[in-house]
């Protein structure tokens, strides 16, 4: 803008962007520049969406710069990527500051564009209420740039996110989640909840209680003859030894794979746990009635125990605990569950025994009893092998799974 | 219930196990095993995060200014190298963040206003900042809408730098955008002898409609026209006229200029959206489609076309959820931008009036142009038959600067009058 003749032309071109730049619609065309963070530091992950736009800003990842990045053009520069946001977060504890890591980055579409998503592992010294977090990304190239965080919950959280600005980039925030001892807590009543809950956890257990106040006498494949086939125990002792052997089993099992699952170290989708937890409840059932694996039945309650932890596990996987966050709420949970099998079997296994010289307990209790929690457990496998409710209105409503 | 006690059987030999039934056991053991691999690996095959990783390495995943063959790109990146080296070089700071800005207007992106400011960062916060950086300055807080502080950027550049036209241009915009006619006019004024007659009747002929001499602003910048020194020049005095066209109640006229400005530069986003509000309110919806075809990135266009199927009777629509999208990622962020817009998309999209009414308030309180007294009108009018008084008192502040005005606008005066008759 020197020359008059030169200014006229410059007041014509930016009198022209004032006009369209004055207009709020230009304004809003895209959106300027924010990045969406998602921390739940209780659980220890957490998850960072950066406009592929701006990390070109940052770091040139159009390599050729023909004005598209690739796929390859981001592969290439994954760790650069990865290194540039976590040098730009900072999350400090009373304990001293949580160790972020990166998981490998994915794609997702925001409203005006694609973003990467930068999968976090948040490490915390110690669980905390309050988390104090530092955030100067992309504020040296764009001062307008916020990030738009959302503390203590999932990404799907109603709340609004909290504003970091380049003049407010610093401030606490509350994660959410209680303190170890807490979440502990509130998880061995989880574990209660479930397995009292869960019918087919409790059928499977009783398959294997009912049969423990007796002794099976012989081998007979004639139904009729089933019940002559067992005779009671004589003296308490043998029958709690079973009980505490099958106890065992279950319990040795299915939390093995309870925190193999919970630890994300193996994962089974419901699709082919849930008939399996089925399909576990008629066989233990069926042994009952006819007998398939011999005696030792703790090794039925190992094998088929292995199933039921995962299945507990989705209440875990359910809540998104990760990381250390993790070991707290798995042995509440785990704890929950052992305590809530444990009142089951203290409730049925002296109603057992009591009834245990009974002809109708032999009957109705083992015989009957066995065939209708196969039928239940049948009934169950087709419909979660299916998808389709049989009975919606009857069986589901305890089949909470 | 049968309970009596069944006669105790002699005691048997404790049963072993046959060998079927270890055969059974172990087949429980190792079917179950089977059962929990097969289950972890299909949970490993199914465990993927929400985000998802091209199969392709070809695949583009987001365009970006090319460095390589385009020379503004190209240039800001070398200017943005120089200024990392020397921050505060005041040249290479005005110069980046000069393309800066016109790459922001060009591309409707206002994330390069960012990149400008941070150009700007050594001397942003200083009120005595130089003349320079005082223009840019207010160019980035007027398109955030930061007139006060725009104004105030302006009002000390033209003390410290009378012979800057740009500096009174940009203040008699903003002037005009707050509905400060008169001071916009003087700041016009100033332009005499500082630049071409056509800038001068450009300058003037807005705040002219809108204090009463509409004809006259119109005919002195349609003879001013081709004394237009460049293509933008010529596109800008076009939009203008059609704009005054329109409030005069010529929308054939209107039309006609803006097609004309639109051929001359198809990538004038202000022309086309301009066209489309015209189309849109002749129920033209078809034409709108084309006219909006393949602007999705632009959300002013964008807004044009969900408006357009939300006439036509769409509900869901791929436009209507985008817009919806992205008045929500601006809601996220804080922003109070595009009340205006948002205040259209909840009266004619999402039929919620009370929302509408309130957004076009919000921003009446921001800016007072034509397209702001409408957007409140409408509301208040459709809000009417639900709140009655209460909607009349809305439409109040608007009802008096329309007198004010004496602006013709036949459809605000129809708006007017249906407020008025409701009473």
């Amino acid at each position: 803008m020197s020359a008059p003749r030169t200014r006229v032309a410059g007041v014509a071109l930016l009198a022209a962007t004032v006009l369209t730049v004055a207009d709020p619609a230009r304004a809003l065309a895209h959106k300027p520049s924010d990045s969406y963070l998602t921390l739940d530091v209780a659980r220890g992950f957490g998850r960072w969406d950066i406009a592929v736009r701006d990390l070109d800003d940052a770091l040139a990842l159009d390599g050729d710069g023909d004005g598209a990045v690739s796929w390859r053009d981001l592969r290439l520069r994954e760790a650069d990527v990865a290194d540039y946001a976590i040098g730009r977060l900072a999350l400090d504890t009373p304990a001293g500051a949580c160790r972020l890591t990166t998981r490998p980055l994915g794609l997702v579409e925001h409203s005006d564009g694609v973003y990467v998503s930068l999968p976090l592992a948040i490490d915390c010294p110690a669980p905390t209420a309050s988390v104090t977090v530092d955030y100067r990304l992309l504020f040296d190239i764009d001062p307008e740039h916020q990030g738009l965080v959302r503390a203590g919950g999932r990404a799907d959280a109603p709340a609004a996110p909290l504003l970091f600005t380049a003049r407010a980039h610093r401030r606490a925030v509350a994660t959410g989640g209680p303190a170890a001892p807490a979440l502990a807590a509130a998880f061995v009543a989880q574990g209660v909840r479930h397995i009292w809950g869960g019918l087919d956890h409790i059928l499977f257990l009783l398959a294997l209680l009912v049969p423990a106040v007796l002794r099976r006498r012989s081998v007979d494949a004639d139904l009729a003859r089933a019940e002559r086939a067992w005779q009671p125990v004589a003296a308490i002792r043998p029958a709690l030894r079973d009980v505490a052997q099958v106890v065992t089993s279950f319990t040795a099992a299915h939390s093995l794979t309870l925190s193999l699952a919970a630890l994300d170290l193996a994962r089974m989708p419901a699709r082919i746990t849930e008939p399996a937890i089925a399909a576990s409840v008629v066989l233990a059932a069926v042994n009952n009635v006819r007998p398939l694996f011999g005696r030792d039945r703790w090794v039925v309650a190992f094998a088929l125990g292995l199933l039921h932890g995962f299945g507990f596990s989705s209440v875990l996987t359910d809540t998104g605990l990760a990381g250390l966050a993790l070991l707290p709420a798995l042995a509440g949970f785990n704890l929950g569950v052992e305590v809530g099998q444990l009142a089951i079997v203290a409730a049925v296994v002296p109603l057992c025994f009591a009834l245990r010289r009974t002809v109708w307990y032999r009957r109705f209790a083992l015989s009957g009893g066995s065939l209708a929690i196969a039928a239940i457990g049948l009934v169950w496998f087709v419909e979660r092998a299916l998808d389709t409710p049989l009975f919606p209105l009857v069986l589901n409503a305890f089949a909470r799974t | 219930m049968i309970m009596r006690q069944a006669s105790l059987p002699p005691p048997a030999p404790a049963c072993q196990p046959t060998r079927r039934e270890r055969r059974a056991a172990q087949a429980l053991v190792a079917g179950t095993l089977a059962v929990i691999a097969a289950g972890v690996v299909a949970g490993r095959a199914s465990y993927a995060p929400a985000s998802r990783r091209p199969d392709s390495d070809l695949e583009v995943i987001a365009r970006v200014p090319a460095r390589a063959w385009d020379a503004a790109a190209a240039r800001r990146e070398q200017l943005r190298r120089v200024l990392g080296a020397t921050p505060d070089d005041l040249t290479t700071a005005v110069d980046l963040a000069r393309l800066d800005i016109e790459a922001a207007r060009a591309g409707a992106d206002p994330r390069f206003l960012g990149r400008a400011e941070a150009a700007l960062a050594p001397w942003w916060n200083r009120a005595d900042a130089p003349p320079e950086v005082l223009l840019l300055r207010a160019t980035i807080r007027q398109s955030r809408h930061e007139f006060p502080a725009a104004l105030a950027d302006l009002d000390r550049l033209t003390v410290v730098a009378p012979d800057d036209a740009q500096g009174w241009l940009t203040r008699a915009v903003v002037l005009n955008v707050r509905g400060q006619y008169r001071d916009a006019l003087a700041s016009c004024a100033a332009l005499d002898r500082r630049a071409s007659s056509f800038v001068q009747a450009a300058c003037r002929a807005p705040a002219l409609a809108l204090s009463g001499r509409a004809a006259e602003g119109a005919a002195a910048l349609a003879r001013e026209l081709p004394g237009a020194a460049t293509r933008a020049e010529v596109a800008w005095g076009r939009s203008l006229l059609a704009e005054l066209a329109l409030w005069s109640g010529d929308d054939a006229g209107a039309e006609a200029l803006l097609r004309a400005a639109l051929a001359l530069a198809p990538g004038d986003s202000y022309a086309r959206a301009a066209l489309c509000d015209r189309l849109l309110d002749a129920g033209r919806l078809d034409e709108v489609r084309a006219l909006t075809e393949g602007h999705d990135a632009d959300d002013a266009i964008l807004l044009r076309r969900a408006l357009a199927r939300a006439a036509a009777g769409a509900t869901s629509d791929a436009a209507i959820a985008i817009m919806a999208a992205r008045f929500e990622a601006a809601r996220l962020r804080g922003d109070r931008v595009h009340q205006r817009e948002e205040s259209r998309f909840e009266l004619a999209v999402r039929h919620d009036t009370a929302a509408a009414l309130r957004l076009a308030q919000e921003n009446w309180q921001v800016q007072r142009e034509p397209a702001d007294a409408r957007v409140l009108l409408e509301a208040a009018r459709a809000a009417g038959a639900g709140a009655g008084a209460g909607a009349r008192e809305a439409a109040r502040p608007v009802l008096s600067w329309l007198a004010e005005t004496g602006l013709a606008w036949p459809r605000l005066r129809a708006l007017a009058v249906a407020l008025a008759g409701a009473s």
